[in-house]
């Protein structure tokens, strides 16, 4: 395969972007779309004390809940952990901050920072602590909103179906989900990718998410764990 | 206590009646998966997942599931024909803008106003509200499927939440095995009776008063 973009890397390189105290982007939704080599990488590699941001912390040995299952989080800031009694124990046991945003708001938070806006103004959650506890607000046309701050980090990593040498990216049905978000939102985008086709081999109009946003590709060695359906 | 399967696709069952043709619909777990089960085949509806799924279809077969094909509990499903993926962004776009007709979910407690309490029991773990503060806000039409009383036996329709509130004012139609409340401007109305229950046996098991 040619590299003309110097993208495709191996996940021993990706894994030079990782250090302890990062914060970390995920794409994924209960597991479905998180990128299982990179997650394995991380965990050889043994970074640890990294604040993550995503939809929900995976099943205890799924997705990113094998990083929150092995204590290597202190932050994370996700719509659910439910799926993933680890990351609850953890957080009762203050071993673990949890910022909990509702699922649609944190997924425009994360596309905010993506493309470079400072916060968004929604109205979900005006009335509940947990939601709105100490968020300012701001009042437009009237109508009373909680300014919700837009989120990037050092690192996004994400999972796509395919990927030419410059990184455009086409997802695989439901996994697609927050991952043409959080591709936007690192200053690092890392993309594992199941399959790696030549230039032209992707149809300009079906790209999803375009390569500008994607830094490197790793090939996707696939998942290595166990569906809890299965 | 637990509902019986047959109890429970009874309340699937009327909640069925619900959806007109045309309908965009965002089904919750446990009582309201079982509710496409009942759905006429003249009734064209898509279901929504939040995780991305326009026009999602029934399970598939053993052996025939596609790991990047699942619905927002992670577990495997298909698609009709028409249907559409789309990133979290886009599909909670549909809800806030008021594209998902009916979301029907299930609850621990709601008031005689309508208000939800469906994601933390105190002392319990917290498991995060997900998708549910957006689909109880901002879904067309909020019904809720669930016992009539707790497991101690305790009314779940109440005067006020005891739990905190998912969406205050939220929900419009109740469903349980012992009848359907629709919830108005003047408080919870008592629409329909199922057998065995009388209007005793559902006055006794509510924790509020109604209209019938």
């Amino acid at each position: 395969m040619e590299n003309a973009f110097n993208k495709i890397i191996t996940i021993e390189q990706a894994m030079e972007n990782f250090h302890d105290g990062m914060t970390i982007i995920f794409g994924g939704f209960g597991g479905i779309g998180s990128p299982p080599t990179i997650i394995d990488g991380l965990l050889e590699k043994g970074v640890k004390e990294l604040t993550l941001i995503g939809n929900d912390t995976g099943f205890p040995h799924i997705g990113i809940g094998k990083i929150v299952s092995e204590g290597r989080a202190v932050k994370i800031i996700a719509s659910h952990i439910g799926s993933n009694p680890v990351a609850g124990q953890l957080m009762t046991d203050g071993k673990l901050e949890v910022e909990f945003s509702p699922q649609g708001i944190l997924a425009e938070r994360i596309r905010a920072g993506g493309v470079g806006l400072g916060a968004i103004l929604s109205d979900i959650g005006m009335d509940n602590e947990m939601v709105a506890g100490g968020k300012q607000r701001m009042l437009v046309e009237g109508k009373e909103y909680l300014v919700e701050t837009a989120l990037t980090g050092d690192v996004s990593i994400i999972f796509a179906k395919k990927a030419d040498p410059y990184g455009n990216l086409i997802y695989d049905k439901s996994a697609r989900n927050t991952n043409p978000l959080v591709a936007m939102a690192g200053n690092i985008t890392i993309a594992e990718v199941e399959e790696i086709v030549s230039l032209g081999n992707l149809k300009p109009d079906e790209i999803t998410t375009p390569g500008v946003f994607v830094d490197y590709i790793v090939p996707s060695k696939g998942v290595n764990w166990t569906w809890a359906w299965e | 206590m637990g509902l019986g399967i047959d109890v429970r696709n009874r309340i699937a069952k009327r909640a069925a009646e619900e959806i007109k043709n045309g309908m965009v619909v965002n089904l919750g777990i446990g009582i309201p998966s079982l509710v496409p089960n009942h759905l006429p085949d003249d009734i064209n509806v898509m279901f929504h997942a939040e995780n991305g799924i326009t026009g999602m279809g029934p399970s598939p077969k053993k052996g025939e599931e596609d790991e990047n094909l699942c619905n927002a509990g992670g577990f495997p499903v298909t698609v009709v024909s028409g249907a559409s993926y789309c990133d979290s962004a886009i599909s909670f776009g549909m809800i806030r803008r008021g594209r998902v007709d009916m979301t029907i979910l299930g609850s621990l407690e709601v008031s005689e106003n309508g208000d939800l309490a469906n994601w933390i029991v105190p002392g319990k773990k917290v498991p995060g509200m997900g998708g549910a503060m957006e689909l109880a806000q901002k879904a067309k039409k909020v019904i809720v499927l669930m016992n009539h009383v707790d497991k101690q036996g305790k009314p779940k329709i109440v005067k006020e939440c005891s739990l905190p509130l998912t969406s205050a004012r939220c929900v419009d139609l109740i469903i349980t095995e012992m009848g359907v409340f629709e919830v108005t401007n003047n408080g919870l109305h008592l629409k329909e009776i199922f057998p065995p229950y009388s209007f005793e046996e559902i006055k006794t098991n509510t924790g509020c008063d109604f209209h019938w």
